[in-house]
């Protein structure tokens, strides 16, 4: 390996908006370097778990080398890092980008710019990576591709004339594409005879090697026995194997040196020692200081997850134990509810991130799962001084205890053709942004700035921006800080009884509101019992709305004859059926998918 | 007094006679004898026995005829309009399928037949007759079999019915189902209600003696009044027999797209495009009036003399259909043509539904008579069978049990199943007690609350779900 000219190396990655063809283009580069005949490709090879290529959506990080026979003749070593695609892994691209020298843009050729394009590029800028461009779906009828160069060069200031125009999913231009990252890509720099500095850019779990410390040498060098210091959290470790990854296998080496983009194992046992942004260097000969950007990653959203079948608590917490092994951000504790018994309040990065280990532990695990109403951490200052970050509504003090309280806000840019500014600014409107400004990218679209609650964004925000601008809309936000705000905490009674589990936090000025349109709700999803079923939603006590679940329809006086008997046997197994998903609270059935219904409050 | 059930499987003639002598001897008080598969014996030690009833085992028989003149919009049986050719070529079929399949049945009695449709009075008393003369050529028949015919008012007229009395037809079921000549239309009936009492007097004067007329509550735009009066107008005819039973919407029909999806039952106030121009359908009354409209059938039928023997049945002391008793008493019964349901010795089974099918079928075999077995016959026809296992048969037999106003005898579930119901159901039966939903005493029955929400208690009586 110490063969290898740092001239030689290339890292980058590709950067994009979702949709716009990041994934497919690594694969057609991989596959055109011929790492994998295309008998090998499976779609999108760095997309391997089911649930990423299921969603067409990359969730963790991947990484792969690649030796590429240039047309001056000399073989160059390629390190692609594939990075997630979503907003709420924010920190871990920006770790990813932290880790190359360059950045291939790829722009749809129809769609041109999006929230995501500027975000992402600006990350990159942000970590003085070199970008150039790329146009793909050239091939579409409706590209335009003059178009979308001319917008990336008024909008974002790159020079893109002569951006190769490319088709990842036909394969055309791909060529161009690789000698552009031999032309435009700089080589790492960094001197192997410096103290080690490596940046941690992911990690993952493996059973048998412990935790695989994927990292980028900045400085010096590490191999096989050295002792190695994670800056940030202080874990230190002896050095069993290093090496760099090929696709879809990890192969050993004799060492990483500065310049190159590889992997370590030391048995770590625990992901959380190795957290994504420290720096790894040699415990005997340490840099001088770590390498910048390194942040503690947060849980942004919450919620409870109990196991439908109380038994399955165990199975519960295993599972999420080994999700966690791979995971640093997922984060978990134990809670009770008066509804839902045993379970666990589990932190997540925004609400992909708890639908993806919400699938997973249904899929991977079998678990079937009861998931309450997402939150997000409110810092609640009582009158005596202290402050509390709350994470379950359940939690909340007595409001006479509570001088004020906090919720996180984020600033958020939309981007919308200018037809659709005025529902998206209503929209913004309703969920309490605060407008910041707008800008013109052209004539037809427009950038919209404007400082939400991320309360009101976990839920349904995306799905109604995407509903009022039929689906033109483009959306990214950033974490900006704590404001103080009116909350209240929403209760939900049924049959008299409060459900602690369905209990959220919200704006007083939204409670009437949300507490009308949940019980609404609720009166849908529970079915009809024998008696009468009042549903009652409260602020401190006082009853703000009401509906009522009728009892039982009365059965049609049907005839059951001869031919009707299986038939009849089929329905009312159906209704029997029914209740096998329902948990009971006092004397009431109330289906599990109750419990999210706070999430789709909005009827638009 | 506890009973005691001895299976004795066929033996040679010699020890059968042995064995009921023993029998005889040691006290058994009923012995029911399925002549070639097997003995039923039921033995109370206490109790000293006289003679001895020897009971032929019982089945019903169940004939369909897939055609009416018209397909009612709310109708969703099998059943559509026909040629004078397709009949024919029907009743060869069918009369084919039975004279083929009776031999399995020739150890049972015929109890009952029912002639169901569909409308089987749009065939001729001719071919009525044609089809008693093959059963009653395939079967042999108890004592005093009920034999019923179902009839469309606009489909009869005298010579049909006095052939159909002379065949050995002996009781008529009539679909009035209202006597409001709007709410006809609405339905989509092809009568109209003069046609109706024309049908009943027609039947009362060629000699019917057991009369059974439908009719239907909860029809769109229908007041409690004004279903209360046709019901009256009914009893003062004086029929033995009255099935009243609410308007189910089913999918697949007109009414469904009128009525059927959520939030459209209230609807009801434009037109149904294409299928009724110029009538409004009103509203269908709510679960309210529906109810009430149920309770005041009871109070008014019981008045007149008719009991409540099952959920929308009601009779004169002596005049219960016992062919519909059968489905609900888990009888064994055999069907015949396009679509009959059969359960025999707990094997339930459907004929397909497609005509073409069901025809070819016949007739093929019918080619090749020589060397063709029974079995070979229904083979292609016969759909969906299944064996019913111990658990399916005490459900069924609660569910449908349940539906009769006497209800599920203790004792009988105990001889049927050789297991005391409160091992099974004892659970059950206590909690839906505790709730008011059932009566449990020697019978468990439905009480009135529980009558109103049947399917929940019903439902609770499935094991393992």
């Amino acid at each position: 390996m110490s063969g290898i000219e740092q001239s030689k190396i290339r890292n980058f990655c590709i950067v994009a908006h979702i949709d716009h063809g990041k994934s497919t283009l690594a694969d057609r580069i991989i596959e055109k370097t011929g790492l994998l005949t295309s008998r090998e490709m499976q779609a999108q090879v760095l997309d391997n778990m089911d649930l990423e290529r299921e969603r067409g959506i990359t969730i963790k990080a991947q990484t792969v080398r690649i030796i590429y026979q240039a047309k001056d003749g000399e073989e160059y070593v390629f390190n692609l890092i594939d990075t997630p695609g979503h907003v709420d892994f924010n920190y871990e691209v920006s770790r990813s980008l932290a880790a190359c020298d360059g950045a291939i843009l790829v722009v749809d050729a129809a769609q041109g710019i999006e929230a995501q394009t500027l975000a992402n590029v600006y990350l990159a800028l942000d970590h003085d990576l070199d970008v150039f461009p790329v146009i793909n779906k050239i091939d579409l009828p409706s590209a335009q591709p003059q178009r979308v160069k001319d917008e990336i060069e008024d909008v974002i200031g790159l020079e893109a004339q002569d951006a190769p125009m490319i088709s990842a999913k036909n394969g055309i231009g791909i060529e161009e594409v690789l000698e552009a990252v031999v032309k435009k890509i700089p080589a790492p720099s960094g001197s192997p005879d410096n103290p080690l500095q490596a940046l941690i850019f992911d990690s993952l779990y493996d059973s048998y090697k412990g935790v695989i410390v994927f990292c980028r040498i900045k400085e010096g060098k590490v191999k096989k026995g050295t002792e190695i210091l994670m800056m940030a959290t202080k874990a230190k470790a002896e050095v069993v194997e290093v090496g760099y990854f090929g696709p879809g296998q990890f192969i050993p080496c004799e060492e990483l040196s500065a310049g190159m983009v590889g992997y370590i194992t030391a048995s770590i046992k625990n992901v959380k020692d190795t957290a994504v942004g420290d720096t790894v260097t040699d415990a005997k000969n340490p840099c001088a200081e770590p390498l910048p950007g390194y942040k503690k990653v947060n849980s942004m959203v919450f919620c409870g997850m109990y196991p439908a079948d109380g038994a399955k608590y165990p199975d519960l917490r295993d599972a999420l134990e080994k999700l966690q092994l791979n995971d640093a951000a997922l984060q978990y504790e134990p809670e009770t509810s008066v509804a839902l018994g045993f379970g666990f309040r589990c932190g997540f990065l925004g609400l992909l991130h708890l639908e993806i280990i919400q699938e997973r532990l249904e899929r991977e695990y079998n678990l079937d799962l009861v998931t309450t109403a997402p939150g997000v951490i409110y810092r609640v200052h009582k009158n005596n001084g202290d402050m509390i970050e709350l994470t379950n509504p359940a939690n909340l003090p007595d409001p006479s205890e509570i001088a004020y309280m906090e919720e996180p806000v984020v600033s958020a840019e939309i981007m919308v053709t200018t037809e659709f500014i005025g529902p998206i600014m209503e929209l913004c409107q309703e969920r309490r942004g605060r407008y910041l400004g707008m800008e013109y990218m052209e004539e037809t679209r427009a950038l919209l700035k404007y400082e939400l609650p991320l309360n009101e964004i976990i839920y349904d925000f995306f799905d109604a921006l995407k509903s009022r601008s039929r689906g033109y809309a483009s959306f990214d936000y950033d974490l900006k800080g704590y404001e103080e705000s009116k909350l209240v905490k929403l209760d939900i009674l049924i049959n008299r009884e409060e459900v602690d589990a369905l209990s959220f936090i919200v704006h007083a000025d939204s409670a009437y509101d949300r507490g009308r349109k949940m019980c609404e709700k609720l009166k849908d999803e529970i079915p009809r019992h024998l008696f009468e079923i009042p549903i009652q939603a409260a602020v401190g006590g006082k009853i703000i709305a009401r509906e009522t679940v009728k009892a039982m329809r009365k059965d049609v006086l049907a005839k059951c004859y001869g031919g009707d008997i299986t038939r009849k046997k089929k329905l009312l197994e159906k209704q029997k059926e029914g209740k096998k998903r329902m948990r009971q609270i006092g004397n009431v059935e109330i289906p599990q998918k109750a419990f999210m219904s706070v999430l789709k409050l909005d009827d638009k | 007094m506890t009973s005691k059930k001895y299976y004795l499987l066929r033996t040679g003639m010699e020890g059968q006679a042995a064995f009921l002598s023993w029998m005889v001897c040691a006290g058994a008080s009923q012995i029911s004898l399925y002549v070639r598969w097997k003995f039923e014996i039921w033995v109370a030690p206490s109790r000293k026995c006289s003679g001895m009833e020897i009971v032929m085992r019982k089945i019903e028989i169940y004939i369909h005829i897939p055609f009416c003149v018209r397909k009612c919009l709310y109708c969703d049986f099998l059943s559509f309009p026909s040629g004078e050719k397709e009949r024919e070529r029907y009743l060869d079929a069918l009369l084919w399928e039975i004279e083929t399949q009776a031999p399995k049945y020739r150890d049972y009695e015929a109890d009952s037949v029912f002639i169901g449709g569909g409308t089987p009075t749009v065939l001729t008393g001719e071919q009525l007759g044609r089809i008693m003369r093959g059963i009653k050529a395939g079967f042999a028949f108890g004592k005093n079999p009920e034999i019923t015919v179902e009839a469309n008012p606009g489909t009869v007229d005298r010579g049909k019915l006095e052939e159909s009395l002379k065949a050995g037809i002996n009781r008529i079921s009539i679909g009035a189902q209202s006597l409001n000549d709007r709410e006809l239309e609405l339905l989509g009936r092809v009568h109209l209600s003069e046609d109706f009492f024309r049908a009943y007097r027609l039947a009362r004067k060629a000699g019917f003696q057991n009369i059974n007329v439908d009719m239907m509550a909860a029809l769109p735009g229908q007041k409690l009044e004004g279903y209360l009066d046709g019901l009256k107008r009914v009893t003062d005819l004086e029929p033995e027999h009255i099935s009243a039973y609410s308007l189910i919407v089913e999918e697949g029909t007109p009414f469904y797209e009128r009525y059927g999806r959520e939030g459209k039952r209230e609807k009801g106030t434009e037109e149904l495009p294409g299928i009724l121009p110029g009538i409004l359908p009103g509203i269908l009354p709510s679960e309210e009036e529906e109810r009430l409209m149920y309770e005041r059938t009871g109070e008014l039928l019981a008045a007149q003399g008719y009991g409540r023997y099952e959920i929308s049945n009601y009779a004169r002391p002596g005049y219960e259909c016992r062919h519909n008793i059968g489905y609900w008493k888990r009888h064994d019964y055999v069907g015949f043509g396009l679509g009959a349901a059969s359960m025999v010795e707990n094997v339930r089974w459907k004929n397909c539904t497609d005509m073409e099918r069901y025809l070819h079928c016949m007739e093929a075999r019918k080619g090749q008579r020589e060397g063709t077995s029974e079995a070979d016959a229904a083979e292609g026809i016969q759909e969906e069978r299944i064996f019913l296992s111990v658990k399916e048969q005490m459900e069924e037999y609660m569910f449908l049990g349940l539906r009769l106003t006497e209800g599920v005898g203790k004792e009988a579930f105990y001889k049927t199943f050789g297991r005391k119901i409160e091992d099974v159901y004892g659970d059950v039966i206590r909690r839906l007690q505790g709730q008011g939903l059932l009566e449990n005493g020697k019978q468990v029955r439905l009480t009135p609350y529980g009558r109103d929400v049947s399917n929940y208690v019903m439902a609770e009586f499935l094991i393992g779900i």
